[in-house]
């Protein structure tokens, strides 16, 4: 592959006393990329997602997120905060995580907090309404409304985020999360609870991040509609172990995936307990 | 009429049947409950006889009366509840309420308005001036909780350490070397605001009921080496003869060089009452200024976003930790600017004035007040330590009304006095937050 890798993992293990949520796990995701993890639930996708995001300290192994720029970070030596930060890896929840009582424009505005700090002069100066923090939040506002615009709720700027239906909440939790301006986006089923439509949307917002952006995403999906149609590679978990691993046309004929999701024929599961048996 | 029936709102006052059987059984209940409560209580009681032996008196006239009281009670509370005429939308509707939220900003004016003119109003009257510099200073110790508990979403039941340490600071330094008020002053803020830190460190990782649990701690710990410390603090002897503020370094007495005799008024102690409200009226202004301002600021808003959700800060790149420390600093600096003030106004401190029922009762301004709210803290600070001298004749009863009172507050204003939330920023025009939608934090683990 001629393309250079943004995220890296390597011998990734996760586990929580006896349970072993992710094993050995490698994989590599590609700057302006779209990459999927897929799995049956309880695979150890969301695990991933908050060792990647810093959530999680992982037992074992090395995750190494490779700026466009060629500055690099070792994400499990950073804590949750400056991997947003400083490594610029932004995330959503499964079950979404807005500010419920604060308006859309406050929410996107919280995203550009660590910006914002600055210009105010960690607050000192824009207590006393300096003309440069003024001049920053006006910027923020922008960028906010741009993104608004992009999720198609500009005109619900003043509305508490938690007055949202569910479809708007998840989008608006994406431009959230895009105001960091990241370079690695990790979404945790944004197609959860979408009807068709929306769906069909949300692709066409994500392909539009990761083409006029140039931000690179990964992506826990089920729904394989999305998946198939948008990813440029996939990495499909079991168990907490990768089972197959490229792009959209190969995952879906492997075998080992499609034994993960549809279980295997009765022939295969009796010969398998004959060898067991004594 | 069937026995499901829904409860519509009726224009007759009449009441079917069933509904009337069903509220009398009620009302036999709960007279059945006050009879096996108040028999022993109040039917019977001993007196010291003729011959100085204990007798048995009964009084259950008196009983009786109390078992009636209840079932009638009762009955009209269970009938009420059935006719919607009666229910509270009726008695304060929509129509009310929406130009009552509307007059919040002039509502907000004109209290300030008062408050500015208060010492001229009762001038004459010494025993107002100092409840009014007292609601003044809790007003003031209500909005720097707000910071902590109302918009970071910290349950602080220790703020009063903060009140203590900043009026400690004053007291010693001004004793010791001699310092004025003015000078000290923002040192004992500074002192407060670094016992805020110090608390601060260890409860970071603490959040809801155990984090109050720790805070409840902090203010006995304060309170304790306050009352222990003999050799610096006096112990219970307490610190007296505490520095008085002076005008421009001209002292409010009656020697040739005082405040009366350089003006040319004739001394009078009002002078210094006066001049203490105004004092603290600008201490109060500037927390409130201060508190607005951070709130429209990058810090304001995470700390709000903290309130909202913690984890989803630490996903956008929010550094909890510093987050969370400038509110306990925060809130605690502007403890301690009241804490001096407080030093100084009574000229005379004991780690008795410091205790928990302090802390209770600044938590309790901001929580009935609405957390978050400004006008709300000021308003419920005025109510409860205004309602607290204006029914002192009703002596031990008083706090039955209160306790009542609150009660009332919970149930029909559970969000307190001002629940919405203002938006800090806005494109279009600026509209509340419902109280509803406003508040509410959630701390699972992120999935």
């Amino acid at each position: 592959m001629s393309a250079a890798q943004i995220l890296n993992v390597e011998h990734l293990t996760m586990r929580f006393g006896g349970l072993v949520a992710v094993s050995a796990l490698s994989f590599s995701a590609r700057v302006h990329e779209i990459t999927a993890l897929i799995g049956p639930n309880g695979a150890g996708k969301t695990t991933l997602f908050n060792c990647i995001t810093g959530f999680y300290k992982p037992t074992v192994g090395r995750l190494q997120l490779t700026h466009p720029d060629g500055s690099s970070f070792l994400l499990e030596r950073l804590p949750e905060f400056r991997i947003a930060r400083e490594a610029r890896v932004a995330r959503t929840f499964q079950n979404v995580r807005l500010f419920a009582g604060m308006t859309l424009l406050e929410n996107l505005l919280v995203a550009q907090h660590n910006a914002l700090m600055l210009a105010s002069g960690f607050t000192v100066l824009g207590l006393f309404g300096s003309r440069a923090y003024a001049r920053a939040e006006a910027r923020a506002i922008d960028k906010a409304r741009y993104w608004l615009d992009r999720i198609g709720l500009a005109a619900r700027a003043d509305d508490p985020a938690g007055a949202l239906p569910y479809g708007a909440q998840r989008r608006l939790e994406i431009a959230r999360a895009l105001c960091t301006d990241p370079v690695l986006l990790c979404l945790d089923e944004p197609a959860a609870g979408l009807n068709n439509r929306e769906s069909a949307e949300l692709n066409l917002l994500l392909r539009a991040i990761r083409d006029e952006h140039g931000t690179s995403i990964l992506l826990i999906e089920h729904d394989m509609g999305v998946v198939m149609e948008i990813s440029d590679h996939i990495v499909v978990l079991d168990y907490g172990v990768k089972i197959a691993d490229g792009a959209p046309a190969e995952v879906r004929n492997d075998a080992k995936v499609i034994a993960a999701y549809l279980g295997v024929a009765d022939a295969e599961v009796e010969h398998a307990e004959a060898e067991a048996a004594p | 009429m069937s026995e499901r029936a829904p409860r519509v709102p009726r224009e007759s006052g009449r009441f079917n049947p069933r509904e009337v059987l069903a509220a009398a059984k009620e009302a036999a209940v709960a007279a059945l409950v006050a009879l096996g409560l108040f028999v022993l209580l109040i039917g019977v009681r001993t007196d010291q006889g003729p011959t100085g032996a204990l007798v048995i008196r009964t009084r259950f006239g008196a009983l009786a009366a109390i078992v009636a009281a209840v079932f009638v009670g009762r009955l009209v509370l269970a009938l009420a509840r059935h006719d919607a005429r009666l229910s509270i939308g009726r008695l304060a509707p929509a129509a009310l309420r929406a130009a009552l939220s509307g007059l919040g900003i002039y509502a907000a004016a004109a209290f300030l308005a008062f408050a500015l003119i208060v010492p001229i109003v009762f001038y004459t009257d010494r025993y107002l001036l100092d409840l009014a510099i007292l609601i003044v200073t809790y007003t003031m110790l209500g909005f720097g909780l707000n910071i902590v508990v109302g918009l970071a979403g910290l349950l602080d039941l220790g703020y009063v350490a903060f009140y203590a340490v900043g009026a400690y600071s004053y007291a010693l330094i001004a004793q010791h070397f001699g310092l004025s008020f003015w000078i000290c002053l923002p040192l004992a803020g500074i002192l407060a605001a670094f016992a805020g830190l110090i608390l601060g460190f260890p409860v970071l990782r603490l959040r809801g009921d155990y984090l109050a649990i720790v805070t409840l701690g902090f203010g006995e710990i304060i309170r304790l080496i306050l009352l222990n410390w003999q050799d610096l603090t006096g112990g219970p002897n307490g610190i007296s003869e505490i520095a008085r503020p002076s005008f421009f370094g001209l002292p409010f007495n009656s020697t040739a060089h005082g405040f009366a005799a350089t003006f040319g008024l004739t001394y009078s102690p009002t002078h210094r009452i006066v001049f203490l409200y105004y004092i603290i009226l600008a201490l109060a202004l500037i927390t409130n200024w201060v508190t607005l301002r951070l709130r429209r600021l990058p810090i304001g808003r995470a700390w709000e976003a903290l309130r909202e959700d913690e984890i989803a800060c630490r996903a956008l790149g929010i550094n909890t930790t510093t987050t969370k420390l400038t509110a306990f600093a925060m809130g605690a600096m502007f403890g301690g600017f009241a804490g001096a003030f407080f030093a100084t106004r009574q000229g005379f401190i004991s780690p008795e004035s410091f205790t928990f029922g302090e802390s209770a009762l600044v938590l309790t301004i901001v929580v009935l007040g609405g957390r978050g709210s400004q006008l709300g803290v000021a308003v419920a600070a005025t109510v409860m330590l205004g309602g607290f001298e204006f029914f002192r004749e009703f002596e031990q009863y008083r706090m039955l009304v209160f306790g009542a009172a609150m009660v009332a507050i919970v149930i029909y204003r559970p969000r307190g006095l001002v629940a919405t939330r203002t938006p800090s920023v806005s494109l279009g025009a600026r509209t509340d937050i419902p109280a509803a939608i406003a508040g509410g934090a959630r701390t699972e683990t992120p999935a």
